[in-house]
């Protein structure tokens, strides 16, 4: 689960770590008695939506009086921000946070990551914050450092220090860049987070060590025990379509193309979505039906598929196992009755009962295509879509 | 002999009388699966399934000289289920149980170190030895007995790849899972097959996220070639966008090097024979073992 950029920070600080001071902001009038009590010279005004890149999309304002802040604040409740990782129609900004801007002497690099080659967490840092991490690693490797922290152990004092040095720091400002990394350190263990990159992690005029921007995902198998992190979820940010799914057990992901797709297990998904895009088309969403494929299941996820404006064909592919086809079969049959199908629709089941299944689909009455292999419903579903405009 | 589950095998369930334990327990043992018994807090001394239930591992050790657990307890207590069957010194933990919180399985990792202990999964179908038994979900009755050693992270592949290399018969078929942090990898999984007498050509079923194929990629690489085995595999996710979850927990592209082709590549220059979609993969191990 990703949350706001201000929600991390808000985290951090009951852990010690310093991140300007700042507030949310939902409505314009909220702005004016913020910056009263903010009392700073220079404010900075971030438009709160999960997407990087921002700031050129126009979304981050440094403003250096409050009637700045207040007028800037107006204009972005409302605004579309559209970057490289939103949709086309870009995403709503519903809140702004407001803090305090600095004067940046530093600015490194700092994040902590699950490192799936050791099982452990894995701290990289770099000298070069501030710009496109993904770039200094393609350029100047040399100027990335990398911690292993083995499964389950501490981040201690001696690592931290050895991170301060890394990062170029000495003297007072190694100290409090050693407090803030222990704090984050701390955060990340305690409130089972996926991912925390700091960036820029800056040293400001004065001495004092800042998470400036922060970004924070959090792992969803623990959210049941991270009450405070779960309640930051913002359901504006997801698709309306993903956040029904979710409601159902499904894992759903929208994507670009047309054909809608129905799933059991993730790997099968992921395999239709390539075999969809071997033969020349493409997946209007991932769907895995996950654990039993019953009837009422397969019936719900249809449903939500088929309600997908973007959907021109729908490809079922399940492969049973232990479950009855024939019921199966049913349940598709009821569930387009009920939405009046009329997009092309090529099943693939794959169990028991399996001819009884296909015998439903036929003399159904509706315009069904039971396939018996994975490949023929693929390269069936992709020529129905073509023809449709 | 077949790899992990073999006629020496005696096997309990963990989370026996649950709804999930019952059902495949229930499965397993019409699959004539070495079932010695199961364990239930609280509800040891009784019988489930016509076999005993105890109330820790180490008491069904004990009493059933048990050497195999397969773990359908829930997400928030089967980390610790988990390493009550490693303290309990088992040889073989199956973990099925999907939604474990990564931290935990941090801890299982940190608390298995030197442990003889082997665990498979979390999150995964688990293991199947055609004709001997199965622990975990993989249906026994699309499985057949053979010389084809299956490794998987997808279980719904491990079973696309059972039915399509019936004609060659499976030896063995293991379920590694999907989570960011497990047991058995991709590496541990060709060792024992590449040792395993029975098992004569490896499918390899990978997807993106990871670098698991790239280090089996590079393990294969170090066969030497007087002992060596085919390998075919697929790799999931090829029109996967970037940055978003698909399924399971580590299915997720973050870097180039765990992209499907990234990983495809690296199989390839190991001389894996790679299927470019899933329903090629039975055709491409047919390739790599030069048979028609």
């Amino acid at each position: 689960m990703d949350i706001h950029e201000y929600q991390p920070k808000q985290l951090l600080s009951k852990f010690g770590v310093v991140v300007p001071p700042g507030e949310v902001v939902y409505q314009t009038h909220e702005a004016e008695n913020i910056v009263s009590w903010l009392n700073e010279e220079k404010i900075i005004v971030k438009a709160q939506v999960h997407a990087g890149g921002r700031g050129k999309a126009g979304g981050v304002k440094l403003c250096k009086n409050n009637e700045e802040v207040v007028e800037t604040v107006d204009k972005m409740i409302g605004m579309k921000i559209i970057t490289p990782q939103t949709s086309e129609e870009g995403k709503t900004v519903r809140r702004v946070y407001l803090e305090k801007g600095y004067e940046i002497e530093k600015e490194l690099y700092f994040c902590i990551t699950v490192d799936r080659e050791t099982g452990g967490n894995t701290i990289i840092t770099s000298k070069k914050g501030g710009v496109n991490i993904e770039e200094v690693a393609e350029k100047n490797p040399d100027e990335i450092h990398k911690l292993k922290i083995s499964p389950g152990g501490d981040l201690l004092t001696h690592h931290a220090r050895t991170i301060a040095y890394n990062l170029g720091l000495t003297g007072v400002a190694a100290k409090k860049a050693q407090k803030n990394i222990l704090g984050i350190y701390k955060a990340f263990t305690s409130l089972d987070a996926a991912l925390i990159e700091v960036n820029p992690f800056a040293v400001v005029k004065g001495g004092d060590v800042v998470v400036l921007d922060c970004k924070a995902s959090f792992d969803d198998n623990a959210l049941y025990r991270q009450r405070q992190v779960a309640e930051m979820k913002d359901e504006n940010e997801y698709d309306p379509l993903e956040l029904e799914a979710a409601r159902h057990d499904l894992n759903y992901v929208k994507l670009d193309g047309n054909i809608g797709l129905m799933v059991n297990g993730a790997g099968l998904s992921m395999s239709t979505m390539d075999i969809i895009k071997y033969y020349g088309g493409e997946a209007a969403n991932f769907m895995d039906v996950a654990g039993a494929a019953t009837p009422t299941r397969v019936a719900a996820a249809f449903k939500l598929i088929y309600k997908d404006p973007d959907v021109k064909g729908i490809l079922i592919n399940i492969f049973g196992g232990m479950m009855r086809c024939n019921d199966i079969a049913q349940g598709l049959v009821d569930a387009s009755r009920e939405v009046g199908l009329n997009k092309p629709l090529v099943v693939r089941l794959e169990g028991t009962n399996v001819e009884m299944g296909m015998d439903i689909l036929n003399n159904s009455g509706f315009p069904i295509k039971p396939v018996e292999t994975m490949e023929q419903a693929a390269q069936d579903i992709v020529n129905l879509v073509k023809d449709i405009k | 002999m077949a790899v992990l589950l073999t006629k020496e095998s005696k096997i309990i369930c963990q989370g026996f009388t649950g709804a999930q334990g019952t059902f495949h327990s229930e499965r397993a043992i019409e699959y004539n699966t070495n079932i010695v018994g199961g364990v239930t807090p609280e509800k040891g001394g009784s019988k489930h399934l016509d076999v005993p239930v105890f109330n820790t591992v180490a008491e069904a050790k004990k009493k059933t000289g048990c050497n195999a657990s397969g773990v359908f307890v829930p997400p928030p207590f089967a980390a610790d289920a988990i390493l009550e069957a490693v303290e309990a010194e088992l040889d073989l933990v199956v973990c099925i149980t999907d939604g474990i919180p990564t931290s935990d399985m941090q801890r299982v990792r940190r608390e298995m170190k030197g442990s003889k202990t082997r665990l498979v999964g979390p999150n995964c179908p688990g293991v199947l030895t055609p004709g001997i038994g199965k622990i975990g979900i993989i249906p026994g009755h699309i499985c057949k007995p053979g010389r084809i050693g299956v490794v998987s992270r997808s279980g719904t592949l491990s079973y696309e790849s059972a039915v399509q290399t019936a004609q060659l018969g499976q030896s063995t078929i293991i379920g590694i899972g999907g989570d960011p942090v497990n047991g058995t990898n991709f590496v541990d999984a060709l060792e024992l097959f590449l040792n395993d007498s029975e098992t004569d050509g490896i499918v390899l079923i990978g997807e993106i996220g990871g670098t698991a194929e790239i280090e089996g990629a590079e393990f294969i690489r170090t066969w030497s070639s007087k002992f060596k085995k085919p390998v075919a595999a697929f790799v999931a996710g090829a029109a996967a966008p970037k940055g978003r979850k698909l399924g399971h927990a580590g299915a997720i592209v973050n870097s180039g090097a765990e992209t499907a082709d990234a990983k495809k590549e690296a199989l390839k220059l190991a001389g894996v024979e790679v299927a470019e979609t899933i329903t090629k993969i039975g055709e491409a191990m047919k390739v790599s073992m030069g048979v028609s």
